[in-house]
């Protein structure tokens, strides 16, 4: 059979462009489908980045700027089937759909996991209700590809300084950035009570790296598109799979269907952006869509596996914000420099809250130190007529507001899942992702041990007030401005969906992310982990895809 | 001139808008030309690029290359999305995938009537009265006056930068940025 590619990758976030990198660097050619625009690469002389990312809130808080348009490309949710078909339609914890996918718009933490995250079945043992199981690989594996990726889309950040990091062979390619002045009066609060803060990991250059520039601060970070191109997940890999000559880049351009015959995957039917639908040949197709689409794809595509598309995880968020006397500027920095990991370990009094709370055992998360920043999303909160403008130009909730989102491990549940839709369509055509989702009860015990915890912090730092919401919400609505609170989690760590295992019966992917179906299909997003951890997932996906890819070349 | 609203329309949105977001010592939304943001956003495709996404990377405030005023193109996706949006789906089949839309013009013509044509020239209280009475349109037109003021002035609203001004906010600051210090600092 002809062949266009030696590979076809779906999706060009980390996952894609990394997995582009690493095939493109064996030699291999490779088609790079994304079904959003570039505001990114030069696809005519790729070693020039483009500049369309710009401070701008309109562009990025109200007008869908990196995509999906929730109106072309809606989801839907609901909490359980009692629900009936589905309880929204609309935007449904969207990542970017652009070229550069979820990495253009995070501000890009990017810890590693620990040890005890790839084996959480054998060392703390089931929970009713969830369906853990064991990464089919350890830390030890990951431990080189982690110290890859790091060098590939360049971490700054500080060896070390976590005590409770993993154990690392090499230093991280650059030292930490800035640290913001609200994250510098936490952290030294949350030491003085004896937790263990340090700066957090950063894609995100400190000093000049890779023919990119170090990041001056501008803080329009976390959600926006980077104006000089300094956070460097995933640019840096798609510019030098770009620059082999051995890659092509097609943005808006919708896989619909992968292609099969006899086992094996001959390439992709897609869709492009006049609504013509083209067939392009492959002898490998690569997934790396997220964990939302990745799941629908395959379902799309007609593949039958009774596990594809459960087990949906995401970051159950405590988020504690407290108000304090002095004005704390977080729009200037990178939203996010300081995290803690205390609350991620068993220790006796997190057996002694799970136990209350009837629970084997309790994990928090990753605790990441971080102030509201910009004033237009500021102005919906406060009531309007004469008090908005003392609202303002006092800034309680902008300049003097801080916060904690703690990152809590999100329990994997086979009813938690991704399916089609049986009515919606997105522009294409075709049934859109539906979200059913709802927390363990876990996650919302760790969350009530934890919330208390954050806010003794933000009262040792000397905050007026402190106060605890999660996301998603799991008790009364609560609504401020033009804010509603909303069971639908705004973690945009979303996993899960086509876990891997060594048992083709109960995984749809294999050890190295083959699916055991269709074996030259390889997924390189977050759809194969088994469990979530409490830490976001963009390194340990990227690390995979180095591992994945490579071992599809050799 | 306005691009979507006629004279009696405008004047009635602005005096709302200043009741949300007044001026006292400091400039308000009359002041910022909030109104002229609300009638670019409704009166988006008046102009080709329409006033959707602004340009990048840079405003010129801080230095660099000025493109903000450079508006996106849109591709004939993103026009149906948002003229469905703006304009509604006034009975368009490929308008009405996801069923009918009521576009934000005709909420705007609804909630603009709803106030009553003499709401510019009555009591403050009235037209606070008024605004309340009408829930729904007073959330839109809360929502995009906060836009307007506080949003970058290359969409309409936010003239002579009053709306950062007041607060102290620099807005957009690349390629300047900030330096270390400055950050780190109190």
């Amino acid at each position: 059979m002809s062949r266009d590619f030696d590979a076809i990758i779906v999706g060009s976030g980390p996952g894609g462009s990394t997995a582009a990198d690493v095939l493109t660097s064996a030699g291999w050619s490779v088609c790079i489908f994304e079904r959003g625009k570039n505001f990114l690469v030069n696809l005519e002389k790729p070693s020039e980045l483009l500049y369309e990312f710009s401070n701008d809130e309109i562009k990025y808080w109200s007008r869908h700027f990196l995509g999906p348009d929730p109106w072309l490309e809606p989801r839907t949710f609901r909490m359980t089937p009692d629900d009936g078909d589905r309880l929204s339609i609309g935007e449904v914890n969207n990542l970017p759909a652009t070229v550069g996918g979820g990495g253009t718009h995070a501000d890009g933490k990017v810890p590693r996991f620990r040890e005890d995250d790839f084996r959480v079945l054998s060392d703390l043992g089931p929970m009713e209700g969830t369906s853990l199981a064991d990464w089919p690989l350890g830390y030890d594996e990951m431990e080189p590809f982690y110290a890859e990726a790091e060098r590939l889309i360049g971490v700054a950040g500080e060896a070390g300084a976590n005590p409770f990091a993993a154990p690392r062979k090499d230093p991280y390619p650059m030292p930490p950035g800035a640290p913001m002045y609200c994250a510098v009066v936490t952290s030294a609060a949350a030491e003085r009570l004896g937790y263990h803060p340090y700066p957090g990991p950063t894609a995100c250059n400190s000093v000049p790296y890779d023919d990119r520039p170090a990041c001056n601060n501008c803080g329009f970070c976390g959600y926006f598109g980077c104006p000089i191109h300094a956070k460097g997940d995933p640019v840096a890999s798609l510019r030098r799979a770009l620059m082999s000559g051995k890659a092509e880049l097609r943005p808006e351009s919708m896989v619909s269907r992968i292609l099969m015959e006899n086992g094996r995957a001959t390439g992709v039917e897609w869709i492009d952006a006049a609504g013509e639908r083209h067939v392009e040949r492959a002898g490998h197709v690569v997934l790396a869509a997220g964990a939302t689409e990745t799941p629908r794809l395959l379902l799309l595509s007609g593949l039958e596996h009774p596990e594809i598309g459960r087990n949906l995880m995401y970051h159950f968020q405590t988020l504690t914000f407290g108000q304090l006397p002095m004005r704390l500027h977080a729009h200037k920095g990178r939203s996010v420099t300081h995290l803690h990991d205390d609350f991620i370990l068993i220790n006796d009094e997190a057996q002694r809250a799970a136990k209350e709370a009837g629970l084997p055992w309790l994990k928090g998360g990753l605790v990441e130190h971080g102030g509201a920043a910009h004033p237009m999303l500021e102005s919906k909160f406060y009531p309007w007529g004469p008090e908005h403008k003392d609202m303002m130009r006092e800034s309680p909730m902008r300049d003097h507001m801080v916060g904690f989102t703690m990152q809590g491990e999100d329990m994997p549940q086979a009813t938690n899942r991704i399916d089609l839709d049986p009515s919606i369509r997105d522009i294409h055509g075709l049934p859109v992702a539906r979200i059913t989702y709802k927390p363990h009860r876990h996650e919302i015990a760790a969350s009530a041990h934890y919330g208390p915890k954050l806010e003794g912090i933000l009262h040792e730092a000397g905050a007026v007030w402190a106060r605890t919401a999660t996301s998603p919400n799991v008790g009364a609505v609560i609504r401020q401005g033009s804010f509603t609170s909303s069971p639908i989690p705004a973690s945009r760590h979303v996993v899960g969906t086509a876990r891997m295992g060594t048992d083709p019966a109960t995984s749809v992917c294999d050890a190295w992310g083959r699916l055991h179906q269709v074996p030259n299909v390889v997924v390189c997003d977050s759809s194969p982990f088994p469990t979530g951890a409490g830490y976001g997932p963009t390194l340990t996906l990227a690390a995979l895809a180095i591992r994945n890819a490579r071992a599809i070349t050799t | 001139m306005a691009r979507f609203f006629d004279e009696q329309q405008y004047a009635i949105v602005q005096a709302a808008c200043a009741r949300l977001i007044p001026t006292d010592q400091d400039p308000g939304a009359t002041e910022g030309g909030v109104v002229d943001f609300i009638d670019g956003f409704l009166g988006a495709f008046a102009t080709d690029p329409p006033l959707i996404w602004a340009g990048g990377p840079f405003s010129g405030r801080f230095g660099g290359d000025p493109r903000f005023a450079s508006f996106h193109r849109l591709n004939a996706r993103d026009e149906l999305a948002w003229r469905t949006r703006i304009e509604g789906s006034q009975g368009i089949p490929e308008r009405e995938r996801l069923g009918p839309v009521v576009g934000l013009q005709e909420r705007y013509r609804t909630g603009i009537a709803t106030l009553g044509d003499d709401f510019a020239e009555v009591p403050d209280e009235e037209q606070d009265r008024r605004l309340k009475a009408n829930e729904e349109f007073l959330e839109l037109i809360h929502e995009h006056a906060c836009e307007g003021m506080y949003g970058a002035p290359e969409y309409g609203g936010n003239r002579d930068l009053v709306g950062w001004n007041y607060i102290g906010f620099a807005g957009d600051v690349q390629p300047r940025g900030y330096t270390d210090e400055e950050v780190s600092q109190p």
